[in-house]
């Protein structure tokens, strides 16, 4: 009993390394991935079965009439087919591929992946279209020249917030005759963060601040209230370049504080929404909040159950407070 | 089928002129052979299709194309009086050809274009497969692969395109080669062919009227080519016989159906041990008659021997055929013949040339009819005394062509001599007929082949005497001796109007035209008539011996597999990664990963090999010394002794697999 289990065991373990090894299928971990021999398939096209069948067809023609020259086309066109089969295999073989960088994007958009393919070979490489498995429809066709690199942004929509893992690449190609297609999934680590759709609605009035003036960093632009050293993300217009001036630029910059100046912070909290709407739709008008309040430049905090981003502005500001939207429940 | 079943891609505007060249190429050798009409309607199709492209409009609607189209195939059928015969198809396919280009949307419908030109380019052979035909093919095949490089590649430089077209058609060349000799041949029709499979060629027909030869002779066609074994026999011994005339109205000779004879006994003449061998190459000529040079001794197996010794096939001879003959030069044909041959062979028309039989009533009592040779000399001086002459150009005959011939205009070529000798003798009570073929010849210099053409058409005249059998008498010898020693040019007289196919006369035009008969004729041989026999031989000769059907298949299974193999192996032999420091250290890497340390495409060897220290103590050594030498060879200051260091560290890194890998450090 035992001993059954363990071999059937051992026996998937063995099989799935075996599906591994033939298909593919994981992940591959190391970067960039290089399309060998072992990763490559290919096939006829319709068009090649089409093109077999038309070939058989005028092998009989040939014979009946006994046409040696009918013998002559049928055997030239066969090699030739034959022939494209390598050359269909080499305008795939040895591209390398890297993941790229894709920007995030709202539930409902089409996000961008992009991947770049290198082609170390002397040769240049036509029609290799790249697409997702899983999704075809958003294949592009590219060609990369000796010793290029193309980056090709691949679009795929985007319906629900989160982490979006498009699945396995399909680089294909049917160059140069269309007789063969030579395949292979490669499977980079791509993925794309989705934000909720973000719903537009008035934003939540300002919370009384509990320590009326605030000193933090990222206070109000209204009373000046000292200095302090500046950090990324400060903007320019708060820098002191008057004492920046008089010392010459030696000692580090400074950026001026001021006070908030209607005294309130602003909390996106998603205890203000109302309580009957369901988790989706308060992430979604956190996430308009969040555009709203991110466009007026003043700071602002987010308070998701179990999580709080304290008030503050700016792109990183902005990305960490969507980022937790997007991931809300889900990690 | 691979790939995901989307619809088809639409056509790039840049690959209408390439789809158009492919119709072209493929379409228009066939405006040799078809009506008038329907080519001009191709050319106006193309012509438009390519205003269209040139001015970026639309195309038209499909209901308004396919209305022309039907009528035109409506048309067709008309004019070839059937729908499935062979012509008419190609017709057709011929206005689909030039149509399809009005209706390209999609890729998918030049990918139909392109398999409709290789289909059309097929049934050009059909009506002529010369050496030119072929190159066409070739250049043809070639831009059909150009074609879809262009509608699956994308746009690129024309040249680029070309380039590659070209390459594919020469890597294929030595395996198309392979399958051309080796691919089992079958001889055919597999199915029945239609009545129109043939076009009738030029030839000899099954009857001689006034002027049949004469026309014939205009032509400079080769009608058979022959390679003897030995000697090549004197000219006026090369007499290749054909249909043998035996039925006269008075002014047409037939051939006359089989009398139910014994069948002829043909020996070589006594004192004569000289046989033949030789092998023809017969044109098509729908013709079951051979042309077998007189007398034939032995026969290729297909071919049977006619009452009146003409080598005869089973069928007509409706493809270019190769035949062995022996063949005896001096010969005694039939010395007995039976009585209802000679009966055949004396019969006249009544009531038509009186003074030729009263002539030949005369010489019978002359030699008081006992030495029919006596007479046969009589009728040949007769020719060879009067001011006969040799002309292409004879005036009309009356209703008694013979005596207009013989008394008053007394010119005339060789069918108004055989006709009148034979005549004579049938009036004189000797057995004659006429007999129909090729005489003379000339010698390829290039191959050594003798041509004969149509121009080398002749006729000439048989008669039987007893104990002697049947005696071949040549009457325009007697007049125009040199028509049977140098040939038709030769015996015609200065002023007399040459036709065209024998007016070359310069050396060097002529070795030009040996040179490319030679060439044909190689082509024939060993192209066209490459049929099972000639493979058999072939085999032969290359020593492999009697081989059927199977090993053949296994051999060019295994011989193309392996021409693939290398050419394989020559694309993905240079497309491996040259260095070998940097092959090992791929090794290397690849082994790490197996245990689970990755090194991500950014890390330099060093840095990965930190990496590995901090994560896996016990793999820092080996990967630091691994990394550490594979450093020096890419960017320093590498020695053979470097590359080697690495190497271990490689095989240090795979036999660890075996053990426990975590805790190993290294050996």
């Amino acid at each position: 009993m035992h001993v059954a289990a363990d071999r059937s065991a051992l026996l998937r373990r063995l099989m799935e390394r075996l599906r591994q090894r033939l298909f593919r299928f994981g992940r591959d971990e190391e970067l960039p991935v290089v399309l060998s021999q072992r990763r490559i398939f290919i096939l006829p096209t319709g068009s090649g079965l089409l093109f077999a069948l038309l070939l058989g067809l005028m092998l009989l023609g040939a014979i009946n009439y006994e046409l040696g020259l009918g013998h002559a086309l049928v055997f030239l066109l066969a090699s030739i087919g034959a022939t494209t089969i390598l050359h269909t295999f080499r305008n795939l073989s040895l591209l390398a591929i890297s993941p790229g960088r894709s920007e995030p994007v709202f539930a409902g958009d089409t996000a961008r992946f992009v991947v770049h393919v290198d082609n170390p070979a002397a040769r240049a490489r036509h029609a290799l279209e790249l697409g997702f498995a899983d999704a075809p429809a958003g294949t592009v066709v590219f060609a990369v020249a000796s010793g290029q690199r193309s980056s090709v942004s691949i679009p795929l929509p985007a319906p629900r917030r989160g982490l979006l893992d498009p699945g396995r690449l399909t680089l294909a190609t049917r160059y140069p005759l269309g007789l063969f297609r030579a395949w292979s999934h490669p499977h980079p680590l791509l993925s794309c963060i989705v934000y909720p759709r973000p719903l537009p609605s008035p934003l939540p009035p300002l919370a009384a601040s509990a320590g009326g003036v605030s000193l933090t960093g990222n206070g109000g632009d209204e009373d000046f209230a000292g200095l302090r050293l500046r950090q990324p993300g400060d903007p320019l217009r708060h820098v002191a370049w008057k004492v920046a001036a008089r010392d010459a630029g030696n000692s580090p910059l400074l950026v001026k504080q001021f006070a908030g100046g209607d005294s309130g912070e602003r909390w996106l909290d998603w205890e203000q929404l109302p309580a009957d709407s369901d988790v989706e739709t308060r992430l979604s008008l956190l996430t308009g909040w969040v555009l709203a309040a991110d466009a007026e430049g003043s700071p602002y905090g987010l308070r998701l159950p179990g999580r709080e981003i304290a008030p503050a502005y700016g792109e990183a500001h902005r990305a960490a407070c969507l980022e937790a939207l997007a991931f809300h429940g889900r990690r | 089928m691979a790939g995901a079943d989307r619809p088809s891609p639409p056509l790039e505007r840049g690959t209408v002129p390439w789809l158009l060249a492919a119709a072209l190429a493929s379409a228009a050798p066939h405006a040799l052979h078809l009506p008038p009409w329907i080519s001009a309607l191709g050319a106006v199709l193309l012509l438009w299709r390519a205003w269209l492209w040139q001015q970026e409009k639309p195309l038209p609607p499909r209901w308004l194309l396919a209305l022309p189209v039907l009528g035109a195939i409506v048309a067709i059928s008309g004019e070839y009086r059937a729908f499935f015969g062979r012509d008419a198809g190609v017709a057709v396919l011929f206005l689909l050809m030039a149509a399809k280009p009005m209706e390209m949307q999609t890729r998918r419908d030049a990918i139909a274009l392109v398999m409709l030109a290789y289909f059309l380019l097929l049934t050009l052979f059909f009506y002529a497969q010369t050496l030119l035909v072929g190159a066409w093919m070739v250049a043809t095949a070639t831009l059909l692969s150009a074609v879809l490089i262009r509608v699956h590649g994308g746009a690129q430089p024309a040249r680029a395109i070309a380039a590659l077209a070209a390459r594919l058609s020469l890597q294929a060349l030595p395996l198309a080669l392979l399958l051309f000799v080796i691919f089992p041949r079958v001889s055919g029709p597999l199915w029945g062919l239609p009545q129109d499979a043939f076009t009738a060629g030029v030839g000899l027909s099954e009857r001689m009227s006034p002027g049949s030869f004469s026309s014939l002779i205009q032509s400079g066609a080769i009608a058979l080519r022959v390679r003897f074994a030995g000697e090549v026999p004197r000219q006026d011994e090369r007499y290749f016989r054909g249909p043998v005339f035996e039925n006269y109205d008075g002014r047409t000779w037939t051939m006359a159906p089989d009398a139910g004879a014994p069948p002829p006994r043909i020996e070589l003449a006594a004192g004569s041990r000289r046989a033949i061998d030789y092998e023809t190459t017969l044109e098509a000529h729908n013709q079951r008659w051979l042309l077998a040079l007189d007398m034939p001794l032995v026969l290729p197996a297909d071919a049977v021997l006619g009452e009146s010794f003409a080598a005869l096939a089973r069928e007509p001879v409706r493809q270019r055929a190769r035949f062995s003959f022996t063949s005896a030069p001096a010969f005694v044909a039939n010395r007995e013949e039976s009585g209802r041959m000679l009966l055949r062979s004396l019969q006249l028309p009544g009531n038509v040339n009186p003074r030729a039989r009263a002539l030949a009533s005369g010489w019978v009592a002359e030699s008081g009819g006992q030495a029919p040779e006596r007479i046969v000399e009589r009728a040949l001086a007769l020719f060879r005394e009067e001011p006969f002459a040799y002309t292409l150009q004879p005036p009309l005959l009356g209703r008694d062509a013979v005596d207009d011939f013989l008394f008053s205009s007394r010119r005339g070529f060789c069918e108004h001599y055989a006709s009148a000798f034979v005549f004579l003798m049938r009036a004189a009570g000797i057995p004659a007929r006429v007999v129909g073929g090729y005489q003379g010849g000339e010698i390829n210099p290039v191959d050594g082949y003798l041509v004969l053409r149509q121009s080398d058409a002749h006729a000439w005249a048989e008669v039987w005497i007893r104990g002697r059998g049947w005696l071949r008498v040549d009457p325009t010898a007697a007049v125009a001796p040199s028509r049977i020693e140098r040939g038709v040019a030769a015996a015609l007289p200065v002023g007399d109007a040459l036709p065209l196919a024998l007016r070359i006369d310069a050396p060097w035009l002529r070795a030009l035209r040996d040179r490319w008969e030679a060439s044909n004729n190689a082509w024939n041989q060993w192209v066209l008539g490459y049929s099972p026999e000639r493979q058999r031989s072939t085999f032969a000769r290359l020593g492999l011996g009697e081989v059927d059907w199977r090993p053949l298949a296994i051999a060019l299974s295994a011989t193309a597999g392996m021409v693939l193999l290398a050419l394989a192996a020559a694309a993905f032999l240079r497309q491996r990664p040259r260095d070998p420091a940097e092959r090992a250290w791929q090794r290397f890497c690849r082994r790490l990963a197996a245990h689970g340390v990755i090194r991500a495409g950014w890390e330099g060897p060093l840095a990965f090999a930190e990496r590995v220290a901090r994560e896996r103590p016990q793999l820092a050594r080996l990967t630091r010394d691994a990394a550490g030498h594979y450093a020096l060879l890419r960017y320093g200051k590498g020695t053979p002794e470097d590359l080697l260091q690495l190497r271990r560290c490689v095989r240090r890194a795979n036999r660890m697999h075996w053990r426990s890998p975590m805790n190993e450090d290294e050996a």
